[in-house]
């Protein structure tokens, strides 16, 4: 059974990184959308070893379902997108070597000092932890979120009318 | 550990063949249904030695002869997203139906076995999850084949999907919030409850709002009926037109798979799952399995029948919800793209939020 694991967690490992890669380097933006697909999907296992039930589908459901759609659709919808040279090559190496640096270190310090528990452990429903949390806790911070996304939608909305009264 | 793992592969092939099954005799009863309701008589001419079984074998025969038809790419197509599109289109579907119950949890020998694939806490949403896959396969199929019309044709039918997506996910949380949880299962125990002892606690009793926008909703997913605009195959260029043989098979295939896996949602969260009326069994009622009726009459039955009772009913109810689907596709015309969306978001979305605000007030007042 443990072994199953292992091997389960790799399938996913790899199929994270490997698509996620396939999504830097693909040179036909489509395939990278496409590609994608299974980053997020393999994100999701992950969330699952991590014994994450409610995060896992809502991966898939709002990013998977949605958001991806969505970008799919803006590639869909962008004039002569088949065409469109997506330049690979790199520019001003020396100045990039800054930020590679300090984010590199950031995510070094942060791995060395997060305490990683390595015990599996036992697999716990949250989804009623994290709504009693959203609701009780994180209140603030959850209907804040849902107002910035109200205004989102608010104001897509207003761009598109505005455009489209302009064309009249 | 091989004995589990046995019962879990056991429990699939049931569910795999069970789907399967069901879209064969779909696509027999579409023909045939869509005959009577024209006043036709309908596939009837294959035969094999001579043996006709009121045109079943021409469903054997329209799989052959897609198995057999030229694979065609367009020209400068994308080889690979034109084979990747219906396996998307399909994949995701089979996978919905394993959080779902199709029986009760039973005891063999002392060990207890769930019939139901995978008892998940989160099981409504990793329902719609995989539910939302589903889209992939008709906007890559719109997209790799390099054609214009398909390609709006896809994005046309995405829109719709959805559109849908929305309303069947929000029509679910009534019943959600009614049941107190995401787990088909306990949703299904949940339902042989009784409202002042006599009325069954079933979904279309408790939640008639969600239910008649589920339906829809879900006829609209399956890209059936009035919704078929998607499809539309001899008057639309669809996403499918550059497809054919057993590729354009497994679009349809995923659809029919699609009607019988919405019909068994329909039937777990709105008609009771695989509970029959007033039916308990030996552990619900104190080692009395039977019908305890609300006037107190009390008719004993052996614990195996229950199962088989309830198994039975769940099928049962499957197929009745396959029927009415197909019913409402012979019988309304189909919707113009204008309609069918301000259908979804102006008319249909209002109520869905309606009636969770309620909902959620009648369970907040009654707790």
């Amino acid at each position: 059974m443990e072994l199953l694991r292992h091997i389960i967690f790799w399938l996913f490992a790899v199929l994270t990184v490997g698509s996620a890669v396939v999504v830097v380097f693909h040179p036909r933006v489509i395939y990278s959308a496409f590609a994608l697909l299974f980053t997020f999907f393999g994100v999701a296992g992950l969330y699952v070893f991590l014994s994450a039930d409610f995060l896992a589908a809502a991966q898939i459901l709002i990013y998977v379902g949605g958001i991806l759609t969505l970008i799919i659709f803006g590639v869909f919808l962008t004039a002569k997108i088949t065409t469109l040279d997506i330049p690979h090559q790199t520019h001003q190496r020396y100045v990039a070597l800054v930020p590679i640096v300090m984010i590199a270190a950031g995510l070094f310090t942060v791995v060395k000092n997060t305490v990683w528990p390595t015990a599996p452990l036992p697999h716990h429903p949250t989804t009623q932890v994290i709504g009693e949390l959203l609701l009780t806790k994180y209140l603030v911070p959850f209907e804040l979120a849902s107002i910035l996304l109200l205004a989102a939608l608010i104001g897509a909305m207003r761009l598109a009318r505005y455009y489209r009264k302009r064309e009249d | 550990m091989w004995l589990d793992l046995g019962l879990i592969v056991g429990k699939i092939a049931v569910v795999f063949i069970g789907i399967i099954a069901g879209a064969f005799v779909l696509t027999w009863a579409e023909r045939k249904q869509s005959a009577l309701m024209s006043d036709r008589i309908g596939a009837n001419r294959a035969a094999i030695l001579g043996i006709k079984l009121m045109g079943i074998v021409n469903s054997v025969a329209d799989a052959l002869k897609m198995i057999f038809k030229e694979d065609f790419l367009p020209p400068k197509g994308l080889r690979f997203l034109h084979a990747a599109a219906p396996v998307f289109a399909m994949f995701p579907v089979f996978m919905t139906f394993a959080v779902l119950p199709f029986g009760p949890t039973i005891t063999v020998g002392g060990k207890v076995i769930p019939l139901q694939i995978l008892q998940l806490d989160v099981g409504m949403l990793y329902l719609l999850a995989f539910g939302s896959i589903a889209v992939y396969g008709v906007l890559l199929a719109g997209w790799a084949s390099n054609n214009k019309y398909t390609l709006i044709g896809g994005m046309r039918a995405t829109a719709q999907m959805i559109s849908y997506e929305l309303i069947l996910g929000l029509s679910l949380i009534g019943p959600i919030l009614v049941y107190g949880s995401l787990d088909p299962g306990v949703m299904a125990t949940a339902q042989n409850g009784y409202l002042w002892g006599w009325i069954p606690k079933w979904g279309i009793i408790v939640q008639p709002i969600a239910f008649l926008l589920f339906l829809p909703a879900a006829m609209a997913e399956t890209k059936r009926c009035p919704f078929d605009l998607p499809e539309g195959e001899s008057e639309i260029i669809g996403f499918a037109t550059e497809y054919s043989g057993m590729r354009w098979g497994m679009f349809f295939l995923g659809e029919f798979a699609e009607i019988v896996v919405l019909a068994a949602v329909l039937a777990t969260v709105f008609l009771g799952s695989y509970q029959v009326p007033f039916l308990f069994d030996a552990g619900e009622k104190l080692g009395m399995a039977g019908f305890h009726f609300p006037w107190g009459a009390y008719l004993p039955i052996a614990e195996w029948a229950v199962v088989a009772l309830r198994i039975l009913s769940f099928g049962v109810k499957v197929l009745i919800l396959m029927w009415l689907q197909m019913q409402i596709r012979w019988t309304y015309p189909r919707f113009r793209y204008d309609q069918l969306m301000r259908v979804s978001w102006r008319e249909m979305m209002p109520i869905a939020l309606a009636n969770i605000a309620v909902t959620a007030l009648i369970v907040m007042l009654v707790a």
